[in-house]
Formats: structure tokens, sequence, C-alpha cells
């Protein structure tokens, strides 16, 4: 019965380290996680932090980098996509996921047209002549709202701007309509105005197909509007999640407390910005224990020995913290 | 008459900063004209922090830089502490450069990765003459590192052994070393990750309370610059949209663009009633006529699309540039 309903995602006990001169250096460790089709899921936290290495591992994006996965699964509908043979995984990663980055004009060449990006992704993907694959390609550009899609087409993407770009990426990660779509910091490069219309755009599109979205970000601003579940990661650790909602009524972690308070808001005024004092622990720099130790007000002997397990805390709210945060009164 | 007292530290008036594209053909091709600033007016008190906000292409970055002379203005006056300073030639203005001194957003291109924090340090205090004894201008860098919550120690050191944050530090003491009357910040945090943006942001909080400095803060935050600035000026396509107390900005916003940025920006709190999708900005090199804001605007009308218009005074220092300010209320209903 749950075997023939697996999640779409099922990531368990993933772990990555880099290669450097003095050996393997552990980046992520023991992350785990699951993600339902038409579910959105937010990974945030500051940089260095393995948030995007963890979506490089997912679509198999490693290769030529010092990157290495050290333990765990990828199951994507159930099957593990680390011991898959390269020709099925390429298979699975080119059609039934897809990426989106932040910044559009890089993944974009410069001197092709627009249209003929779209018409060699297409057909990449499936094969049909070429006119059929322009006519899907404007249709794709359509379902992004790019206006006038039929003239549009044959734009350079420096005749584009910022978010007309970032659409014309969209319309390139729709176009083997995946089942799971990976949005690396895909409204960082944008204006405020531009950004919303996007992550309206990325949600309607979800509601239409169902895809199921890991977004990853630093604004928790964003992820708190767009994510039905939130994971906080802090040094390669997901230190606590939980569905949106709850994490933002009770906070466990006192990492995740402190990014919040942190962060001035445009609806409150406060005096002085309550910090979280020092900053990330450089990857060559060893703490023992909790790796937010050094950072935490509420530490104590444990948390500089013992590297903190899970705790559940009931409605898939976890955190790993030897002190976790009541709830508020 | 004004009196020192009430005369404001900076006063800028039309101010504009056109730049000429040539775009086209091998054979000369078209002249155009990016009005990157065009007709810019606003004051400065002496102790004040004026906020800058719009999004990218809407001249924020520009003002600022056309006020340290880093752009030539094209038009327009600037009056710094009673003085015209954008016609002075470069020599002449030489003197001012000390006074008016600017943050940039990334700190590790704008040191040289070369030289010691000392060297670096030591260098504008050098050119101005402000010590003259090698002990002094040590003292001073020592003090300075204090000031802005770094070790003095640290003075050997080059600029890649800092984290982001540090540089910024950095980035600041060499600021605050020369002991400026005006600061222009431009995304001085943005960069940042927001653990240390939180920690940089209170210290150029308690450096300018502790000094006095005026400060143009220019940002895209609206968050960052609710909580640093005192007024906030919106700009949208080379022109001040709206200006007020930051009180009243962000609960009675007048001008339609500032309300749909402040309806556009994702908050952590639900609550947020979403903004319509109003499109994108025109170009700054082909702005629309009227009011540049018309063609993404829900309440224009005929004498939007052909009038500029002027700003209108809407009371406690609140100033929008709204063909329909202060009736919006009746006329959007």
């Amino acid at each position: 019965m749950t075997q023939s309903n697996p999640p779409l995602l099922d990531v368990r006990g993933l772990s990555l380290s880099v290669a450097t001169g003095d050996g393997l250096m552990p980046v992520v460790r023991d992350m785990s996680f699951s993600l339902n089709a038409s579910e959105t899921l937010g990974i945030v936290g500051e940089s260095g932090c393995g948030k995007s290495l963890t979506s490089l591992a997912i679509m198999g994006l490693l290769e030529g980098t010092p990157v290495r996965v050290t333990a765990g699964e990828i199951l994507f509908q159930g099957r593990d996509l680390l011991t898959l043979p390269p020709r099925e995984r390429r298979r699975i990663m080119g059609n039934e996921m897809s990426m989106i980055f932040q910044e559009p004009m890089t993944s974009l060449n410069p001197v092709y047209r627009i249209g003929d990006q779209i018409v060699e992704t297409i057909r990449e993907h499936q094969p049909m002549s070429k006119s059929a694959a322009r006519t899907r390609a404007v249709e794709l550009l359509r379902m992004v709202r790019i206006p006038d899609p039929e003239g549009r087409i044959d734009s350079y993407p420096h005749q584009l701007s910022g978010g007309m770009r970032q659409r014309v990426m969209i319309a390139m990660a729709l176009a083997g309509s995946p089942r799971l779509l990976i949005a690396d910091e895909p409204t960082t490069a944008l204006d405020v105005t531009v950004q919303a219309q996007i992550l309206k755009l990325i949600a309607d599109l979800q509601s239409k197909t169902g895809m199921g979205i890991i977004l990853i970000s630093h604004d928790l601003g964003v992820i708190a509007e767009t994510c039905d579940r939130i994971a906080v990661m802090y040094r390669g650790r997901v230190v606590e999640s939980a569905e949106t909602r709850d994490l933002f009524a009770t906070m466990r972690h006192p990492y995740t407390r402190g990014l919040l308070d942190s962060i001035p808001e445009p609806d409150e005024d406060v005096d002085r910005l309550p910090t979280i004092p020092g900053r990330v622990p450089g990857l060559d720099e060893r703490v023992d224990g909790c790796a937010f130790n050094p950072r935490c007000a509420r530490a104590s002997a444990i948390c500089r020995e013992e590297d903190p397990g899970e705790t559940a805390f009931g409605g898939g709210h976890a955190a790993r913290c030897h002190h976790p945060l009541e709830p508020d009164a | 008459m004004t009196t020192d007292a009430e005369r404001p530290l900076l006063k800028v008036r039309d101010l504009k900063t056109h730049f000429t594209l040539k775009s086209g053909g091998l054979l000369g091709g078209t002249k155009k004209v990016l009005k990157a600033v065009d007709g810019v007016s606003f004051d400065l008190a002496a102790g004040e922090v004026l906020g800058i906000v719009g999004e990218s292409g809407c001249g924020k970055s520009t003002v600022g830089r056309t006020l340290t002379r880093l752009e030539d203005a094209t038009g327009g006056t600037a009056e710094f502490d009673g003085r015209e300073m954008l016609s002075l030639s470069k020599a002449a203005f030489r003197p001012l450069r000390r006074e008016i001194q600017m943050i940039f957003q990334d700190p590790f291109a704008s040191l040289n990765p070369r030289l010691t924090i000392e060297q670096t340090l030591a260098e504008p205090v050098r050119i101005h003459g402000l010590e003259t004894t090698r002990e002094g201008i040590r003292a001073r860098i020592a003090r300075t590192l204090t000031q802005v919550g770094l070790d003095p120690k640290v003075m050997n050191r080059h600029p890649h052994e800092f984290s982001g944050g540090q540089r910024q530090r950095i980035g600041i003491a060499r600021v605050m070393i020369v002991e400026p009357k005006l600061v222009i910040a431009d995304e001085a945090v943005s960069a940042l990750d927001v653990s240390i943006q939180a920690q940089v942001l209170n210290l150029i909080k308690d450096l300018q309370k502790e000094s006095g400095i005026s400060m143009l803060f220019i940002s895209h935050d609206l968050g960052v610059v609710r909580h640093i600035c005192d007024r906030v000026a919106v700009m949208y396509l080379g022109r001040i949209v709206e200006t007020a107390p930051k009180a009243t900005l962000f609960s009675a916003p007048s001008h339609p663009y500032t309300r749909l940025l402040l309806a556009s920006i994702p908050r952590i709190r639900p609550g947020r009633i979403p903004a319509e999708d109003r499109g994108e900005p025109a170009s700054a090199a082909a702005p629309p006529p009227g009011c540049p804001f018309h063609p993404r605007c829900p309440i224009a009308t005929d004498i939007c699309r052909s009038e500029r218009p002027q700003p209108v005074d809407l009371g406690n220092g609140q100033f929008s540039a709204c063909h329909h300010a202060g009736k919006q209320q009746g006329e959007a209903a």
C-alpha cells in the first residue's frame, strides 16, 4: 500500500563532503526530508549552510565539482537516484526534475534567440519537428505570461528585462513537464515588485501541474509566503523543520529564533535589532558538539560536547537542540 | 533669514544626471539620452538620516554618485553647508571630499588587497592631514577600529583574512576615520547575510547617533530603510515620487508606486494583501510621458499620461508627486 505511493522525493541521511588538500570536509550532514506532489518545501539558511549543494546533489550536478556524496539515499518516486545506472538517472533528471537559478542571464546563451534555446530544450526532452517545438515554445512563453509571445520568441536575452529573462528560464524548466522543480534563489536578483509576480507565477504553475517544488532562499519572507514546510539549515545541518505556520508560531531552535529576530521588517519599528553574536565558523574551523554552540546564548557543557540528535515536537515539527525553546505562553 | 541651526546641511535642487548612450550602426548611429536622475530635489538636515529607496534603474545610486562627484551632474544645484558644490572645479571640491564620504555595497572591491588594514586606513588620514605623526596616525586607527567593533590588533592583516561583515566594518572605519559630516551609504548591507546585516546595521545606527553625522542611506530594502532612517524618499525612473517621515511613509503611503512597493514585499507574518500584477518599469532610456508611473498605475487618468506631476504638500512633511495625491481614496473607490 505505502510502497505503491511513495513521496515524490525522499532524501534520507544525505551527507556531502568537499575534497580539499587536507582531506574530505563535511559540508552537509545527515540531511533527511521528503516532498509530495503539489507541495513546496522551503530551505532557508545563510551563505555556506549547504542549501544550494543539497539541491545540486539532488539534480546530479555535483560532477566536476570537488563535492562528493558520502552517505545517504535520494529516492525519487521510490527509486534511489544515487544507485541508478547513469543513463537512467540522466533521463529522470532531464525530464522529471528541473532547476532554475538566481541569475537567468548566466544560464541563457547571449548569442542565440530565446526561441531557439527553448526549441532546443524541448527537442532534447522529446523528439518533435522544429515547427512543432516552436509552437510548443510559444505555448510555454504564454504559460509564463510573457506578453506577445509570438513576437518575443525571436528576442535575444539582452533585449529582455531581468523579470522577463527569469520567465524564459522558467519556461525552459517546464519544457519537459517536470514533477519536481528546484528553484534556487529564483527571485533574489529581481526587484521586489517583479519578485512578487514571479513567485505568484510559480505558485500558479504548481497548482496547474501539481509539481513538487523545493524553494531555496536566504529570504525568510519569501519562504514564509510560498512554502508549506520549511527546513532551516545551519552549517550543513537541518537544525529545525516544521510546517510553515507551526514554525513561525513556535520556533524551537535558538538559531531560527535569532535569524527571524535579526530581520528588520517593514511593518515594525525596533530601536535595536537583536543580533546573533559572532559569525558562521569557516569550514576549516572545527566546532565540537552543536555547530551553533559558540553563538548560542543557551549553550551549556553538553552543547560543547555532543552534537544534538533530532527532537520531535509533534505535527512533523523537529529540531536539533539540547535546550529547545519553549512555546511562548 | 535662515540661521545656521535651521539651514539644511545638504540642499539639492532639480538635480539632473543624464548620460548619452550611443546605439546602432558603425557609422555614427543614433544618440540616446538616459535620464538616470531627472529633477531631484530634497533637503537633508544636520544629523538626519534620509533613506532613498526604489528599484534597480530608478537612479538612487546615481544620486549618491553625483553628490560625491563620481558622476557629473548635467543640471541642478547641490548646496553643502551653504556652498554650491556641483559647479566647483575638481581642485576646489577636493577639501569637501573629506566631509562627504561614501560606503559601498562590496567592501572587498573597495579595499586594496595588497595593503594591510593599517596602510588602508592611514592613507586618508595622511591625505587630509588629520594627523602628522606616525604615533598620531596609529592611535587614530586604533581608536576607529575599536569604534567599529574590531580589535586594533587586526591592523597588520590584509583584507582577505576577514569575513564579509568584518570587511564592511573596515569599510565603515575608512569612512569614519576622517570625521565626515555627510555619509552616503549605497546598499551598504545588501551583500551581507541577515545575522551579520543586523550587526552592521546596529553599528551604523550607533555611529550615526554618537557622531551626529548626516546620512543618505540608499537601499532597495524597505525593512532596512525603516530601521535606520528618519525620513524616506521613494524614487521611480529618475524622480522622487514621494517623501515622508518614516512613520508616515510606512503607515500612510500616498503615491500609488509607494503602495505597490510596500504591498510587494513578502512578509514573514501572514496578513499581507498581495499586490496586483502591475508589470515592470519602463526603461529609463525611454520613460513614458507625463507621470513615469502611469502605465503601471491603477488610478491613472488622462492628465497622468500627458503632464508630469509636481510634488503635492500633504502636510506633516509628506510630499507626493501624483496628480491624484490627497484625493485618491475617493477616486479609487
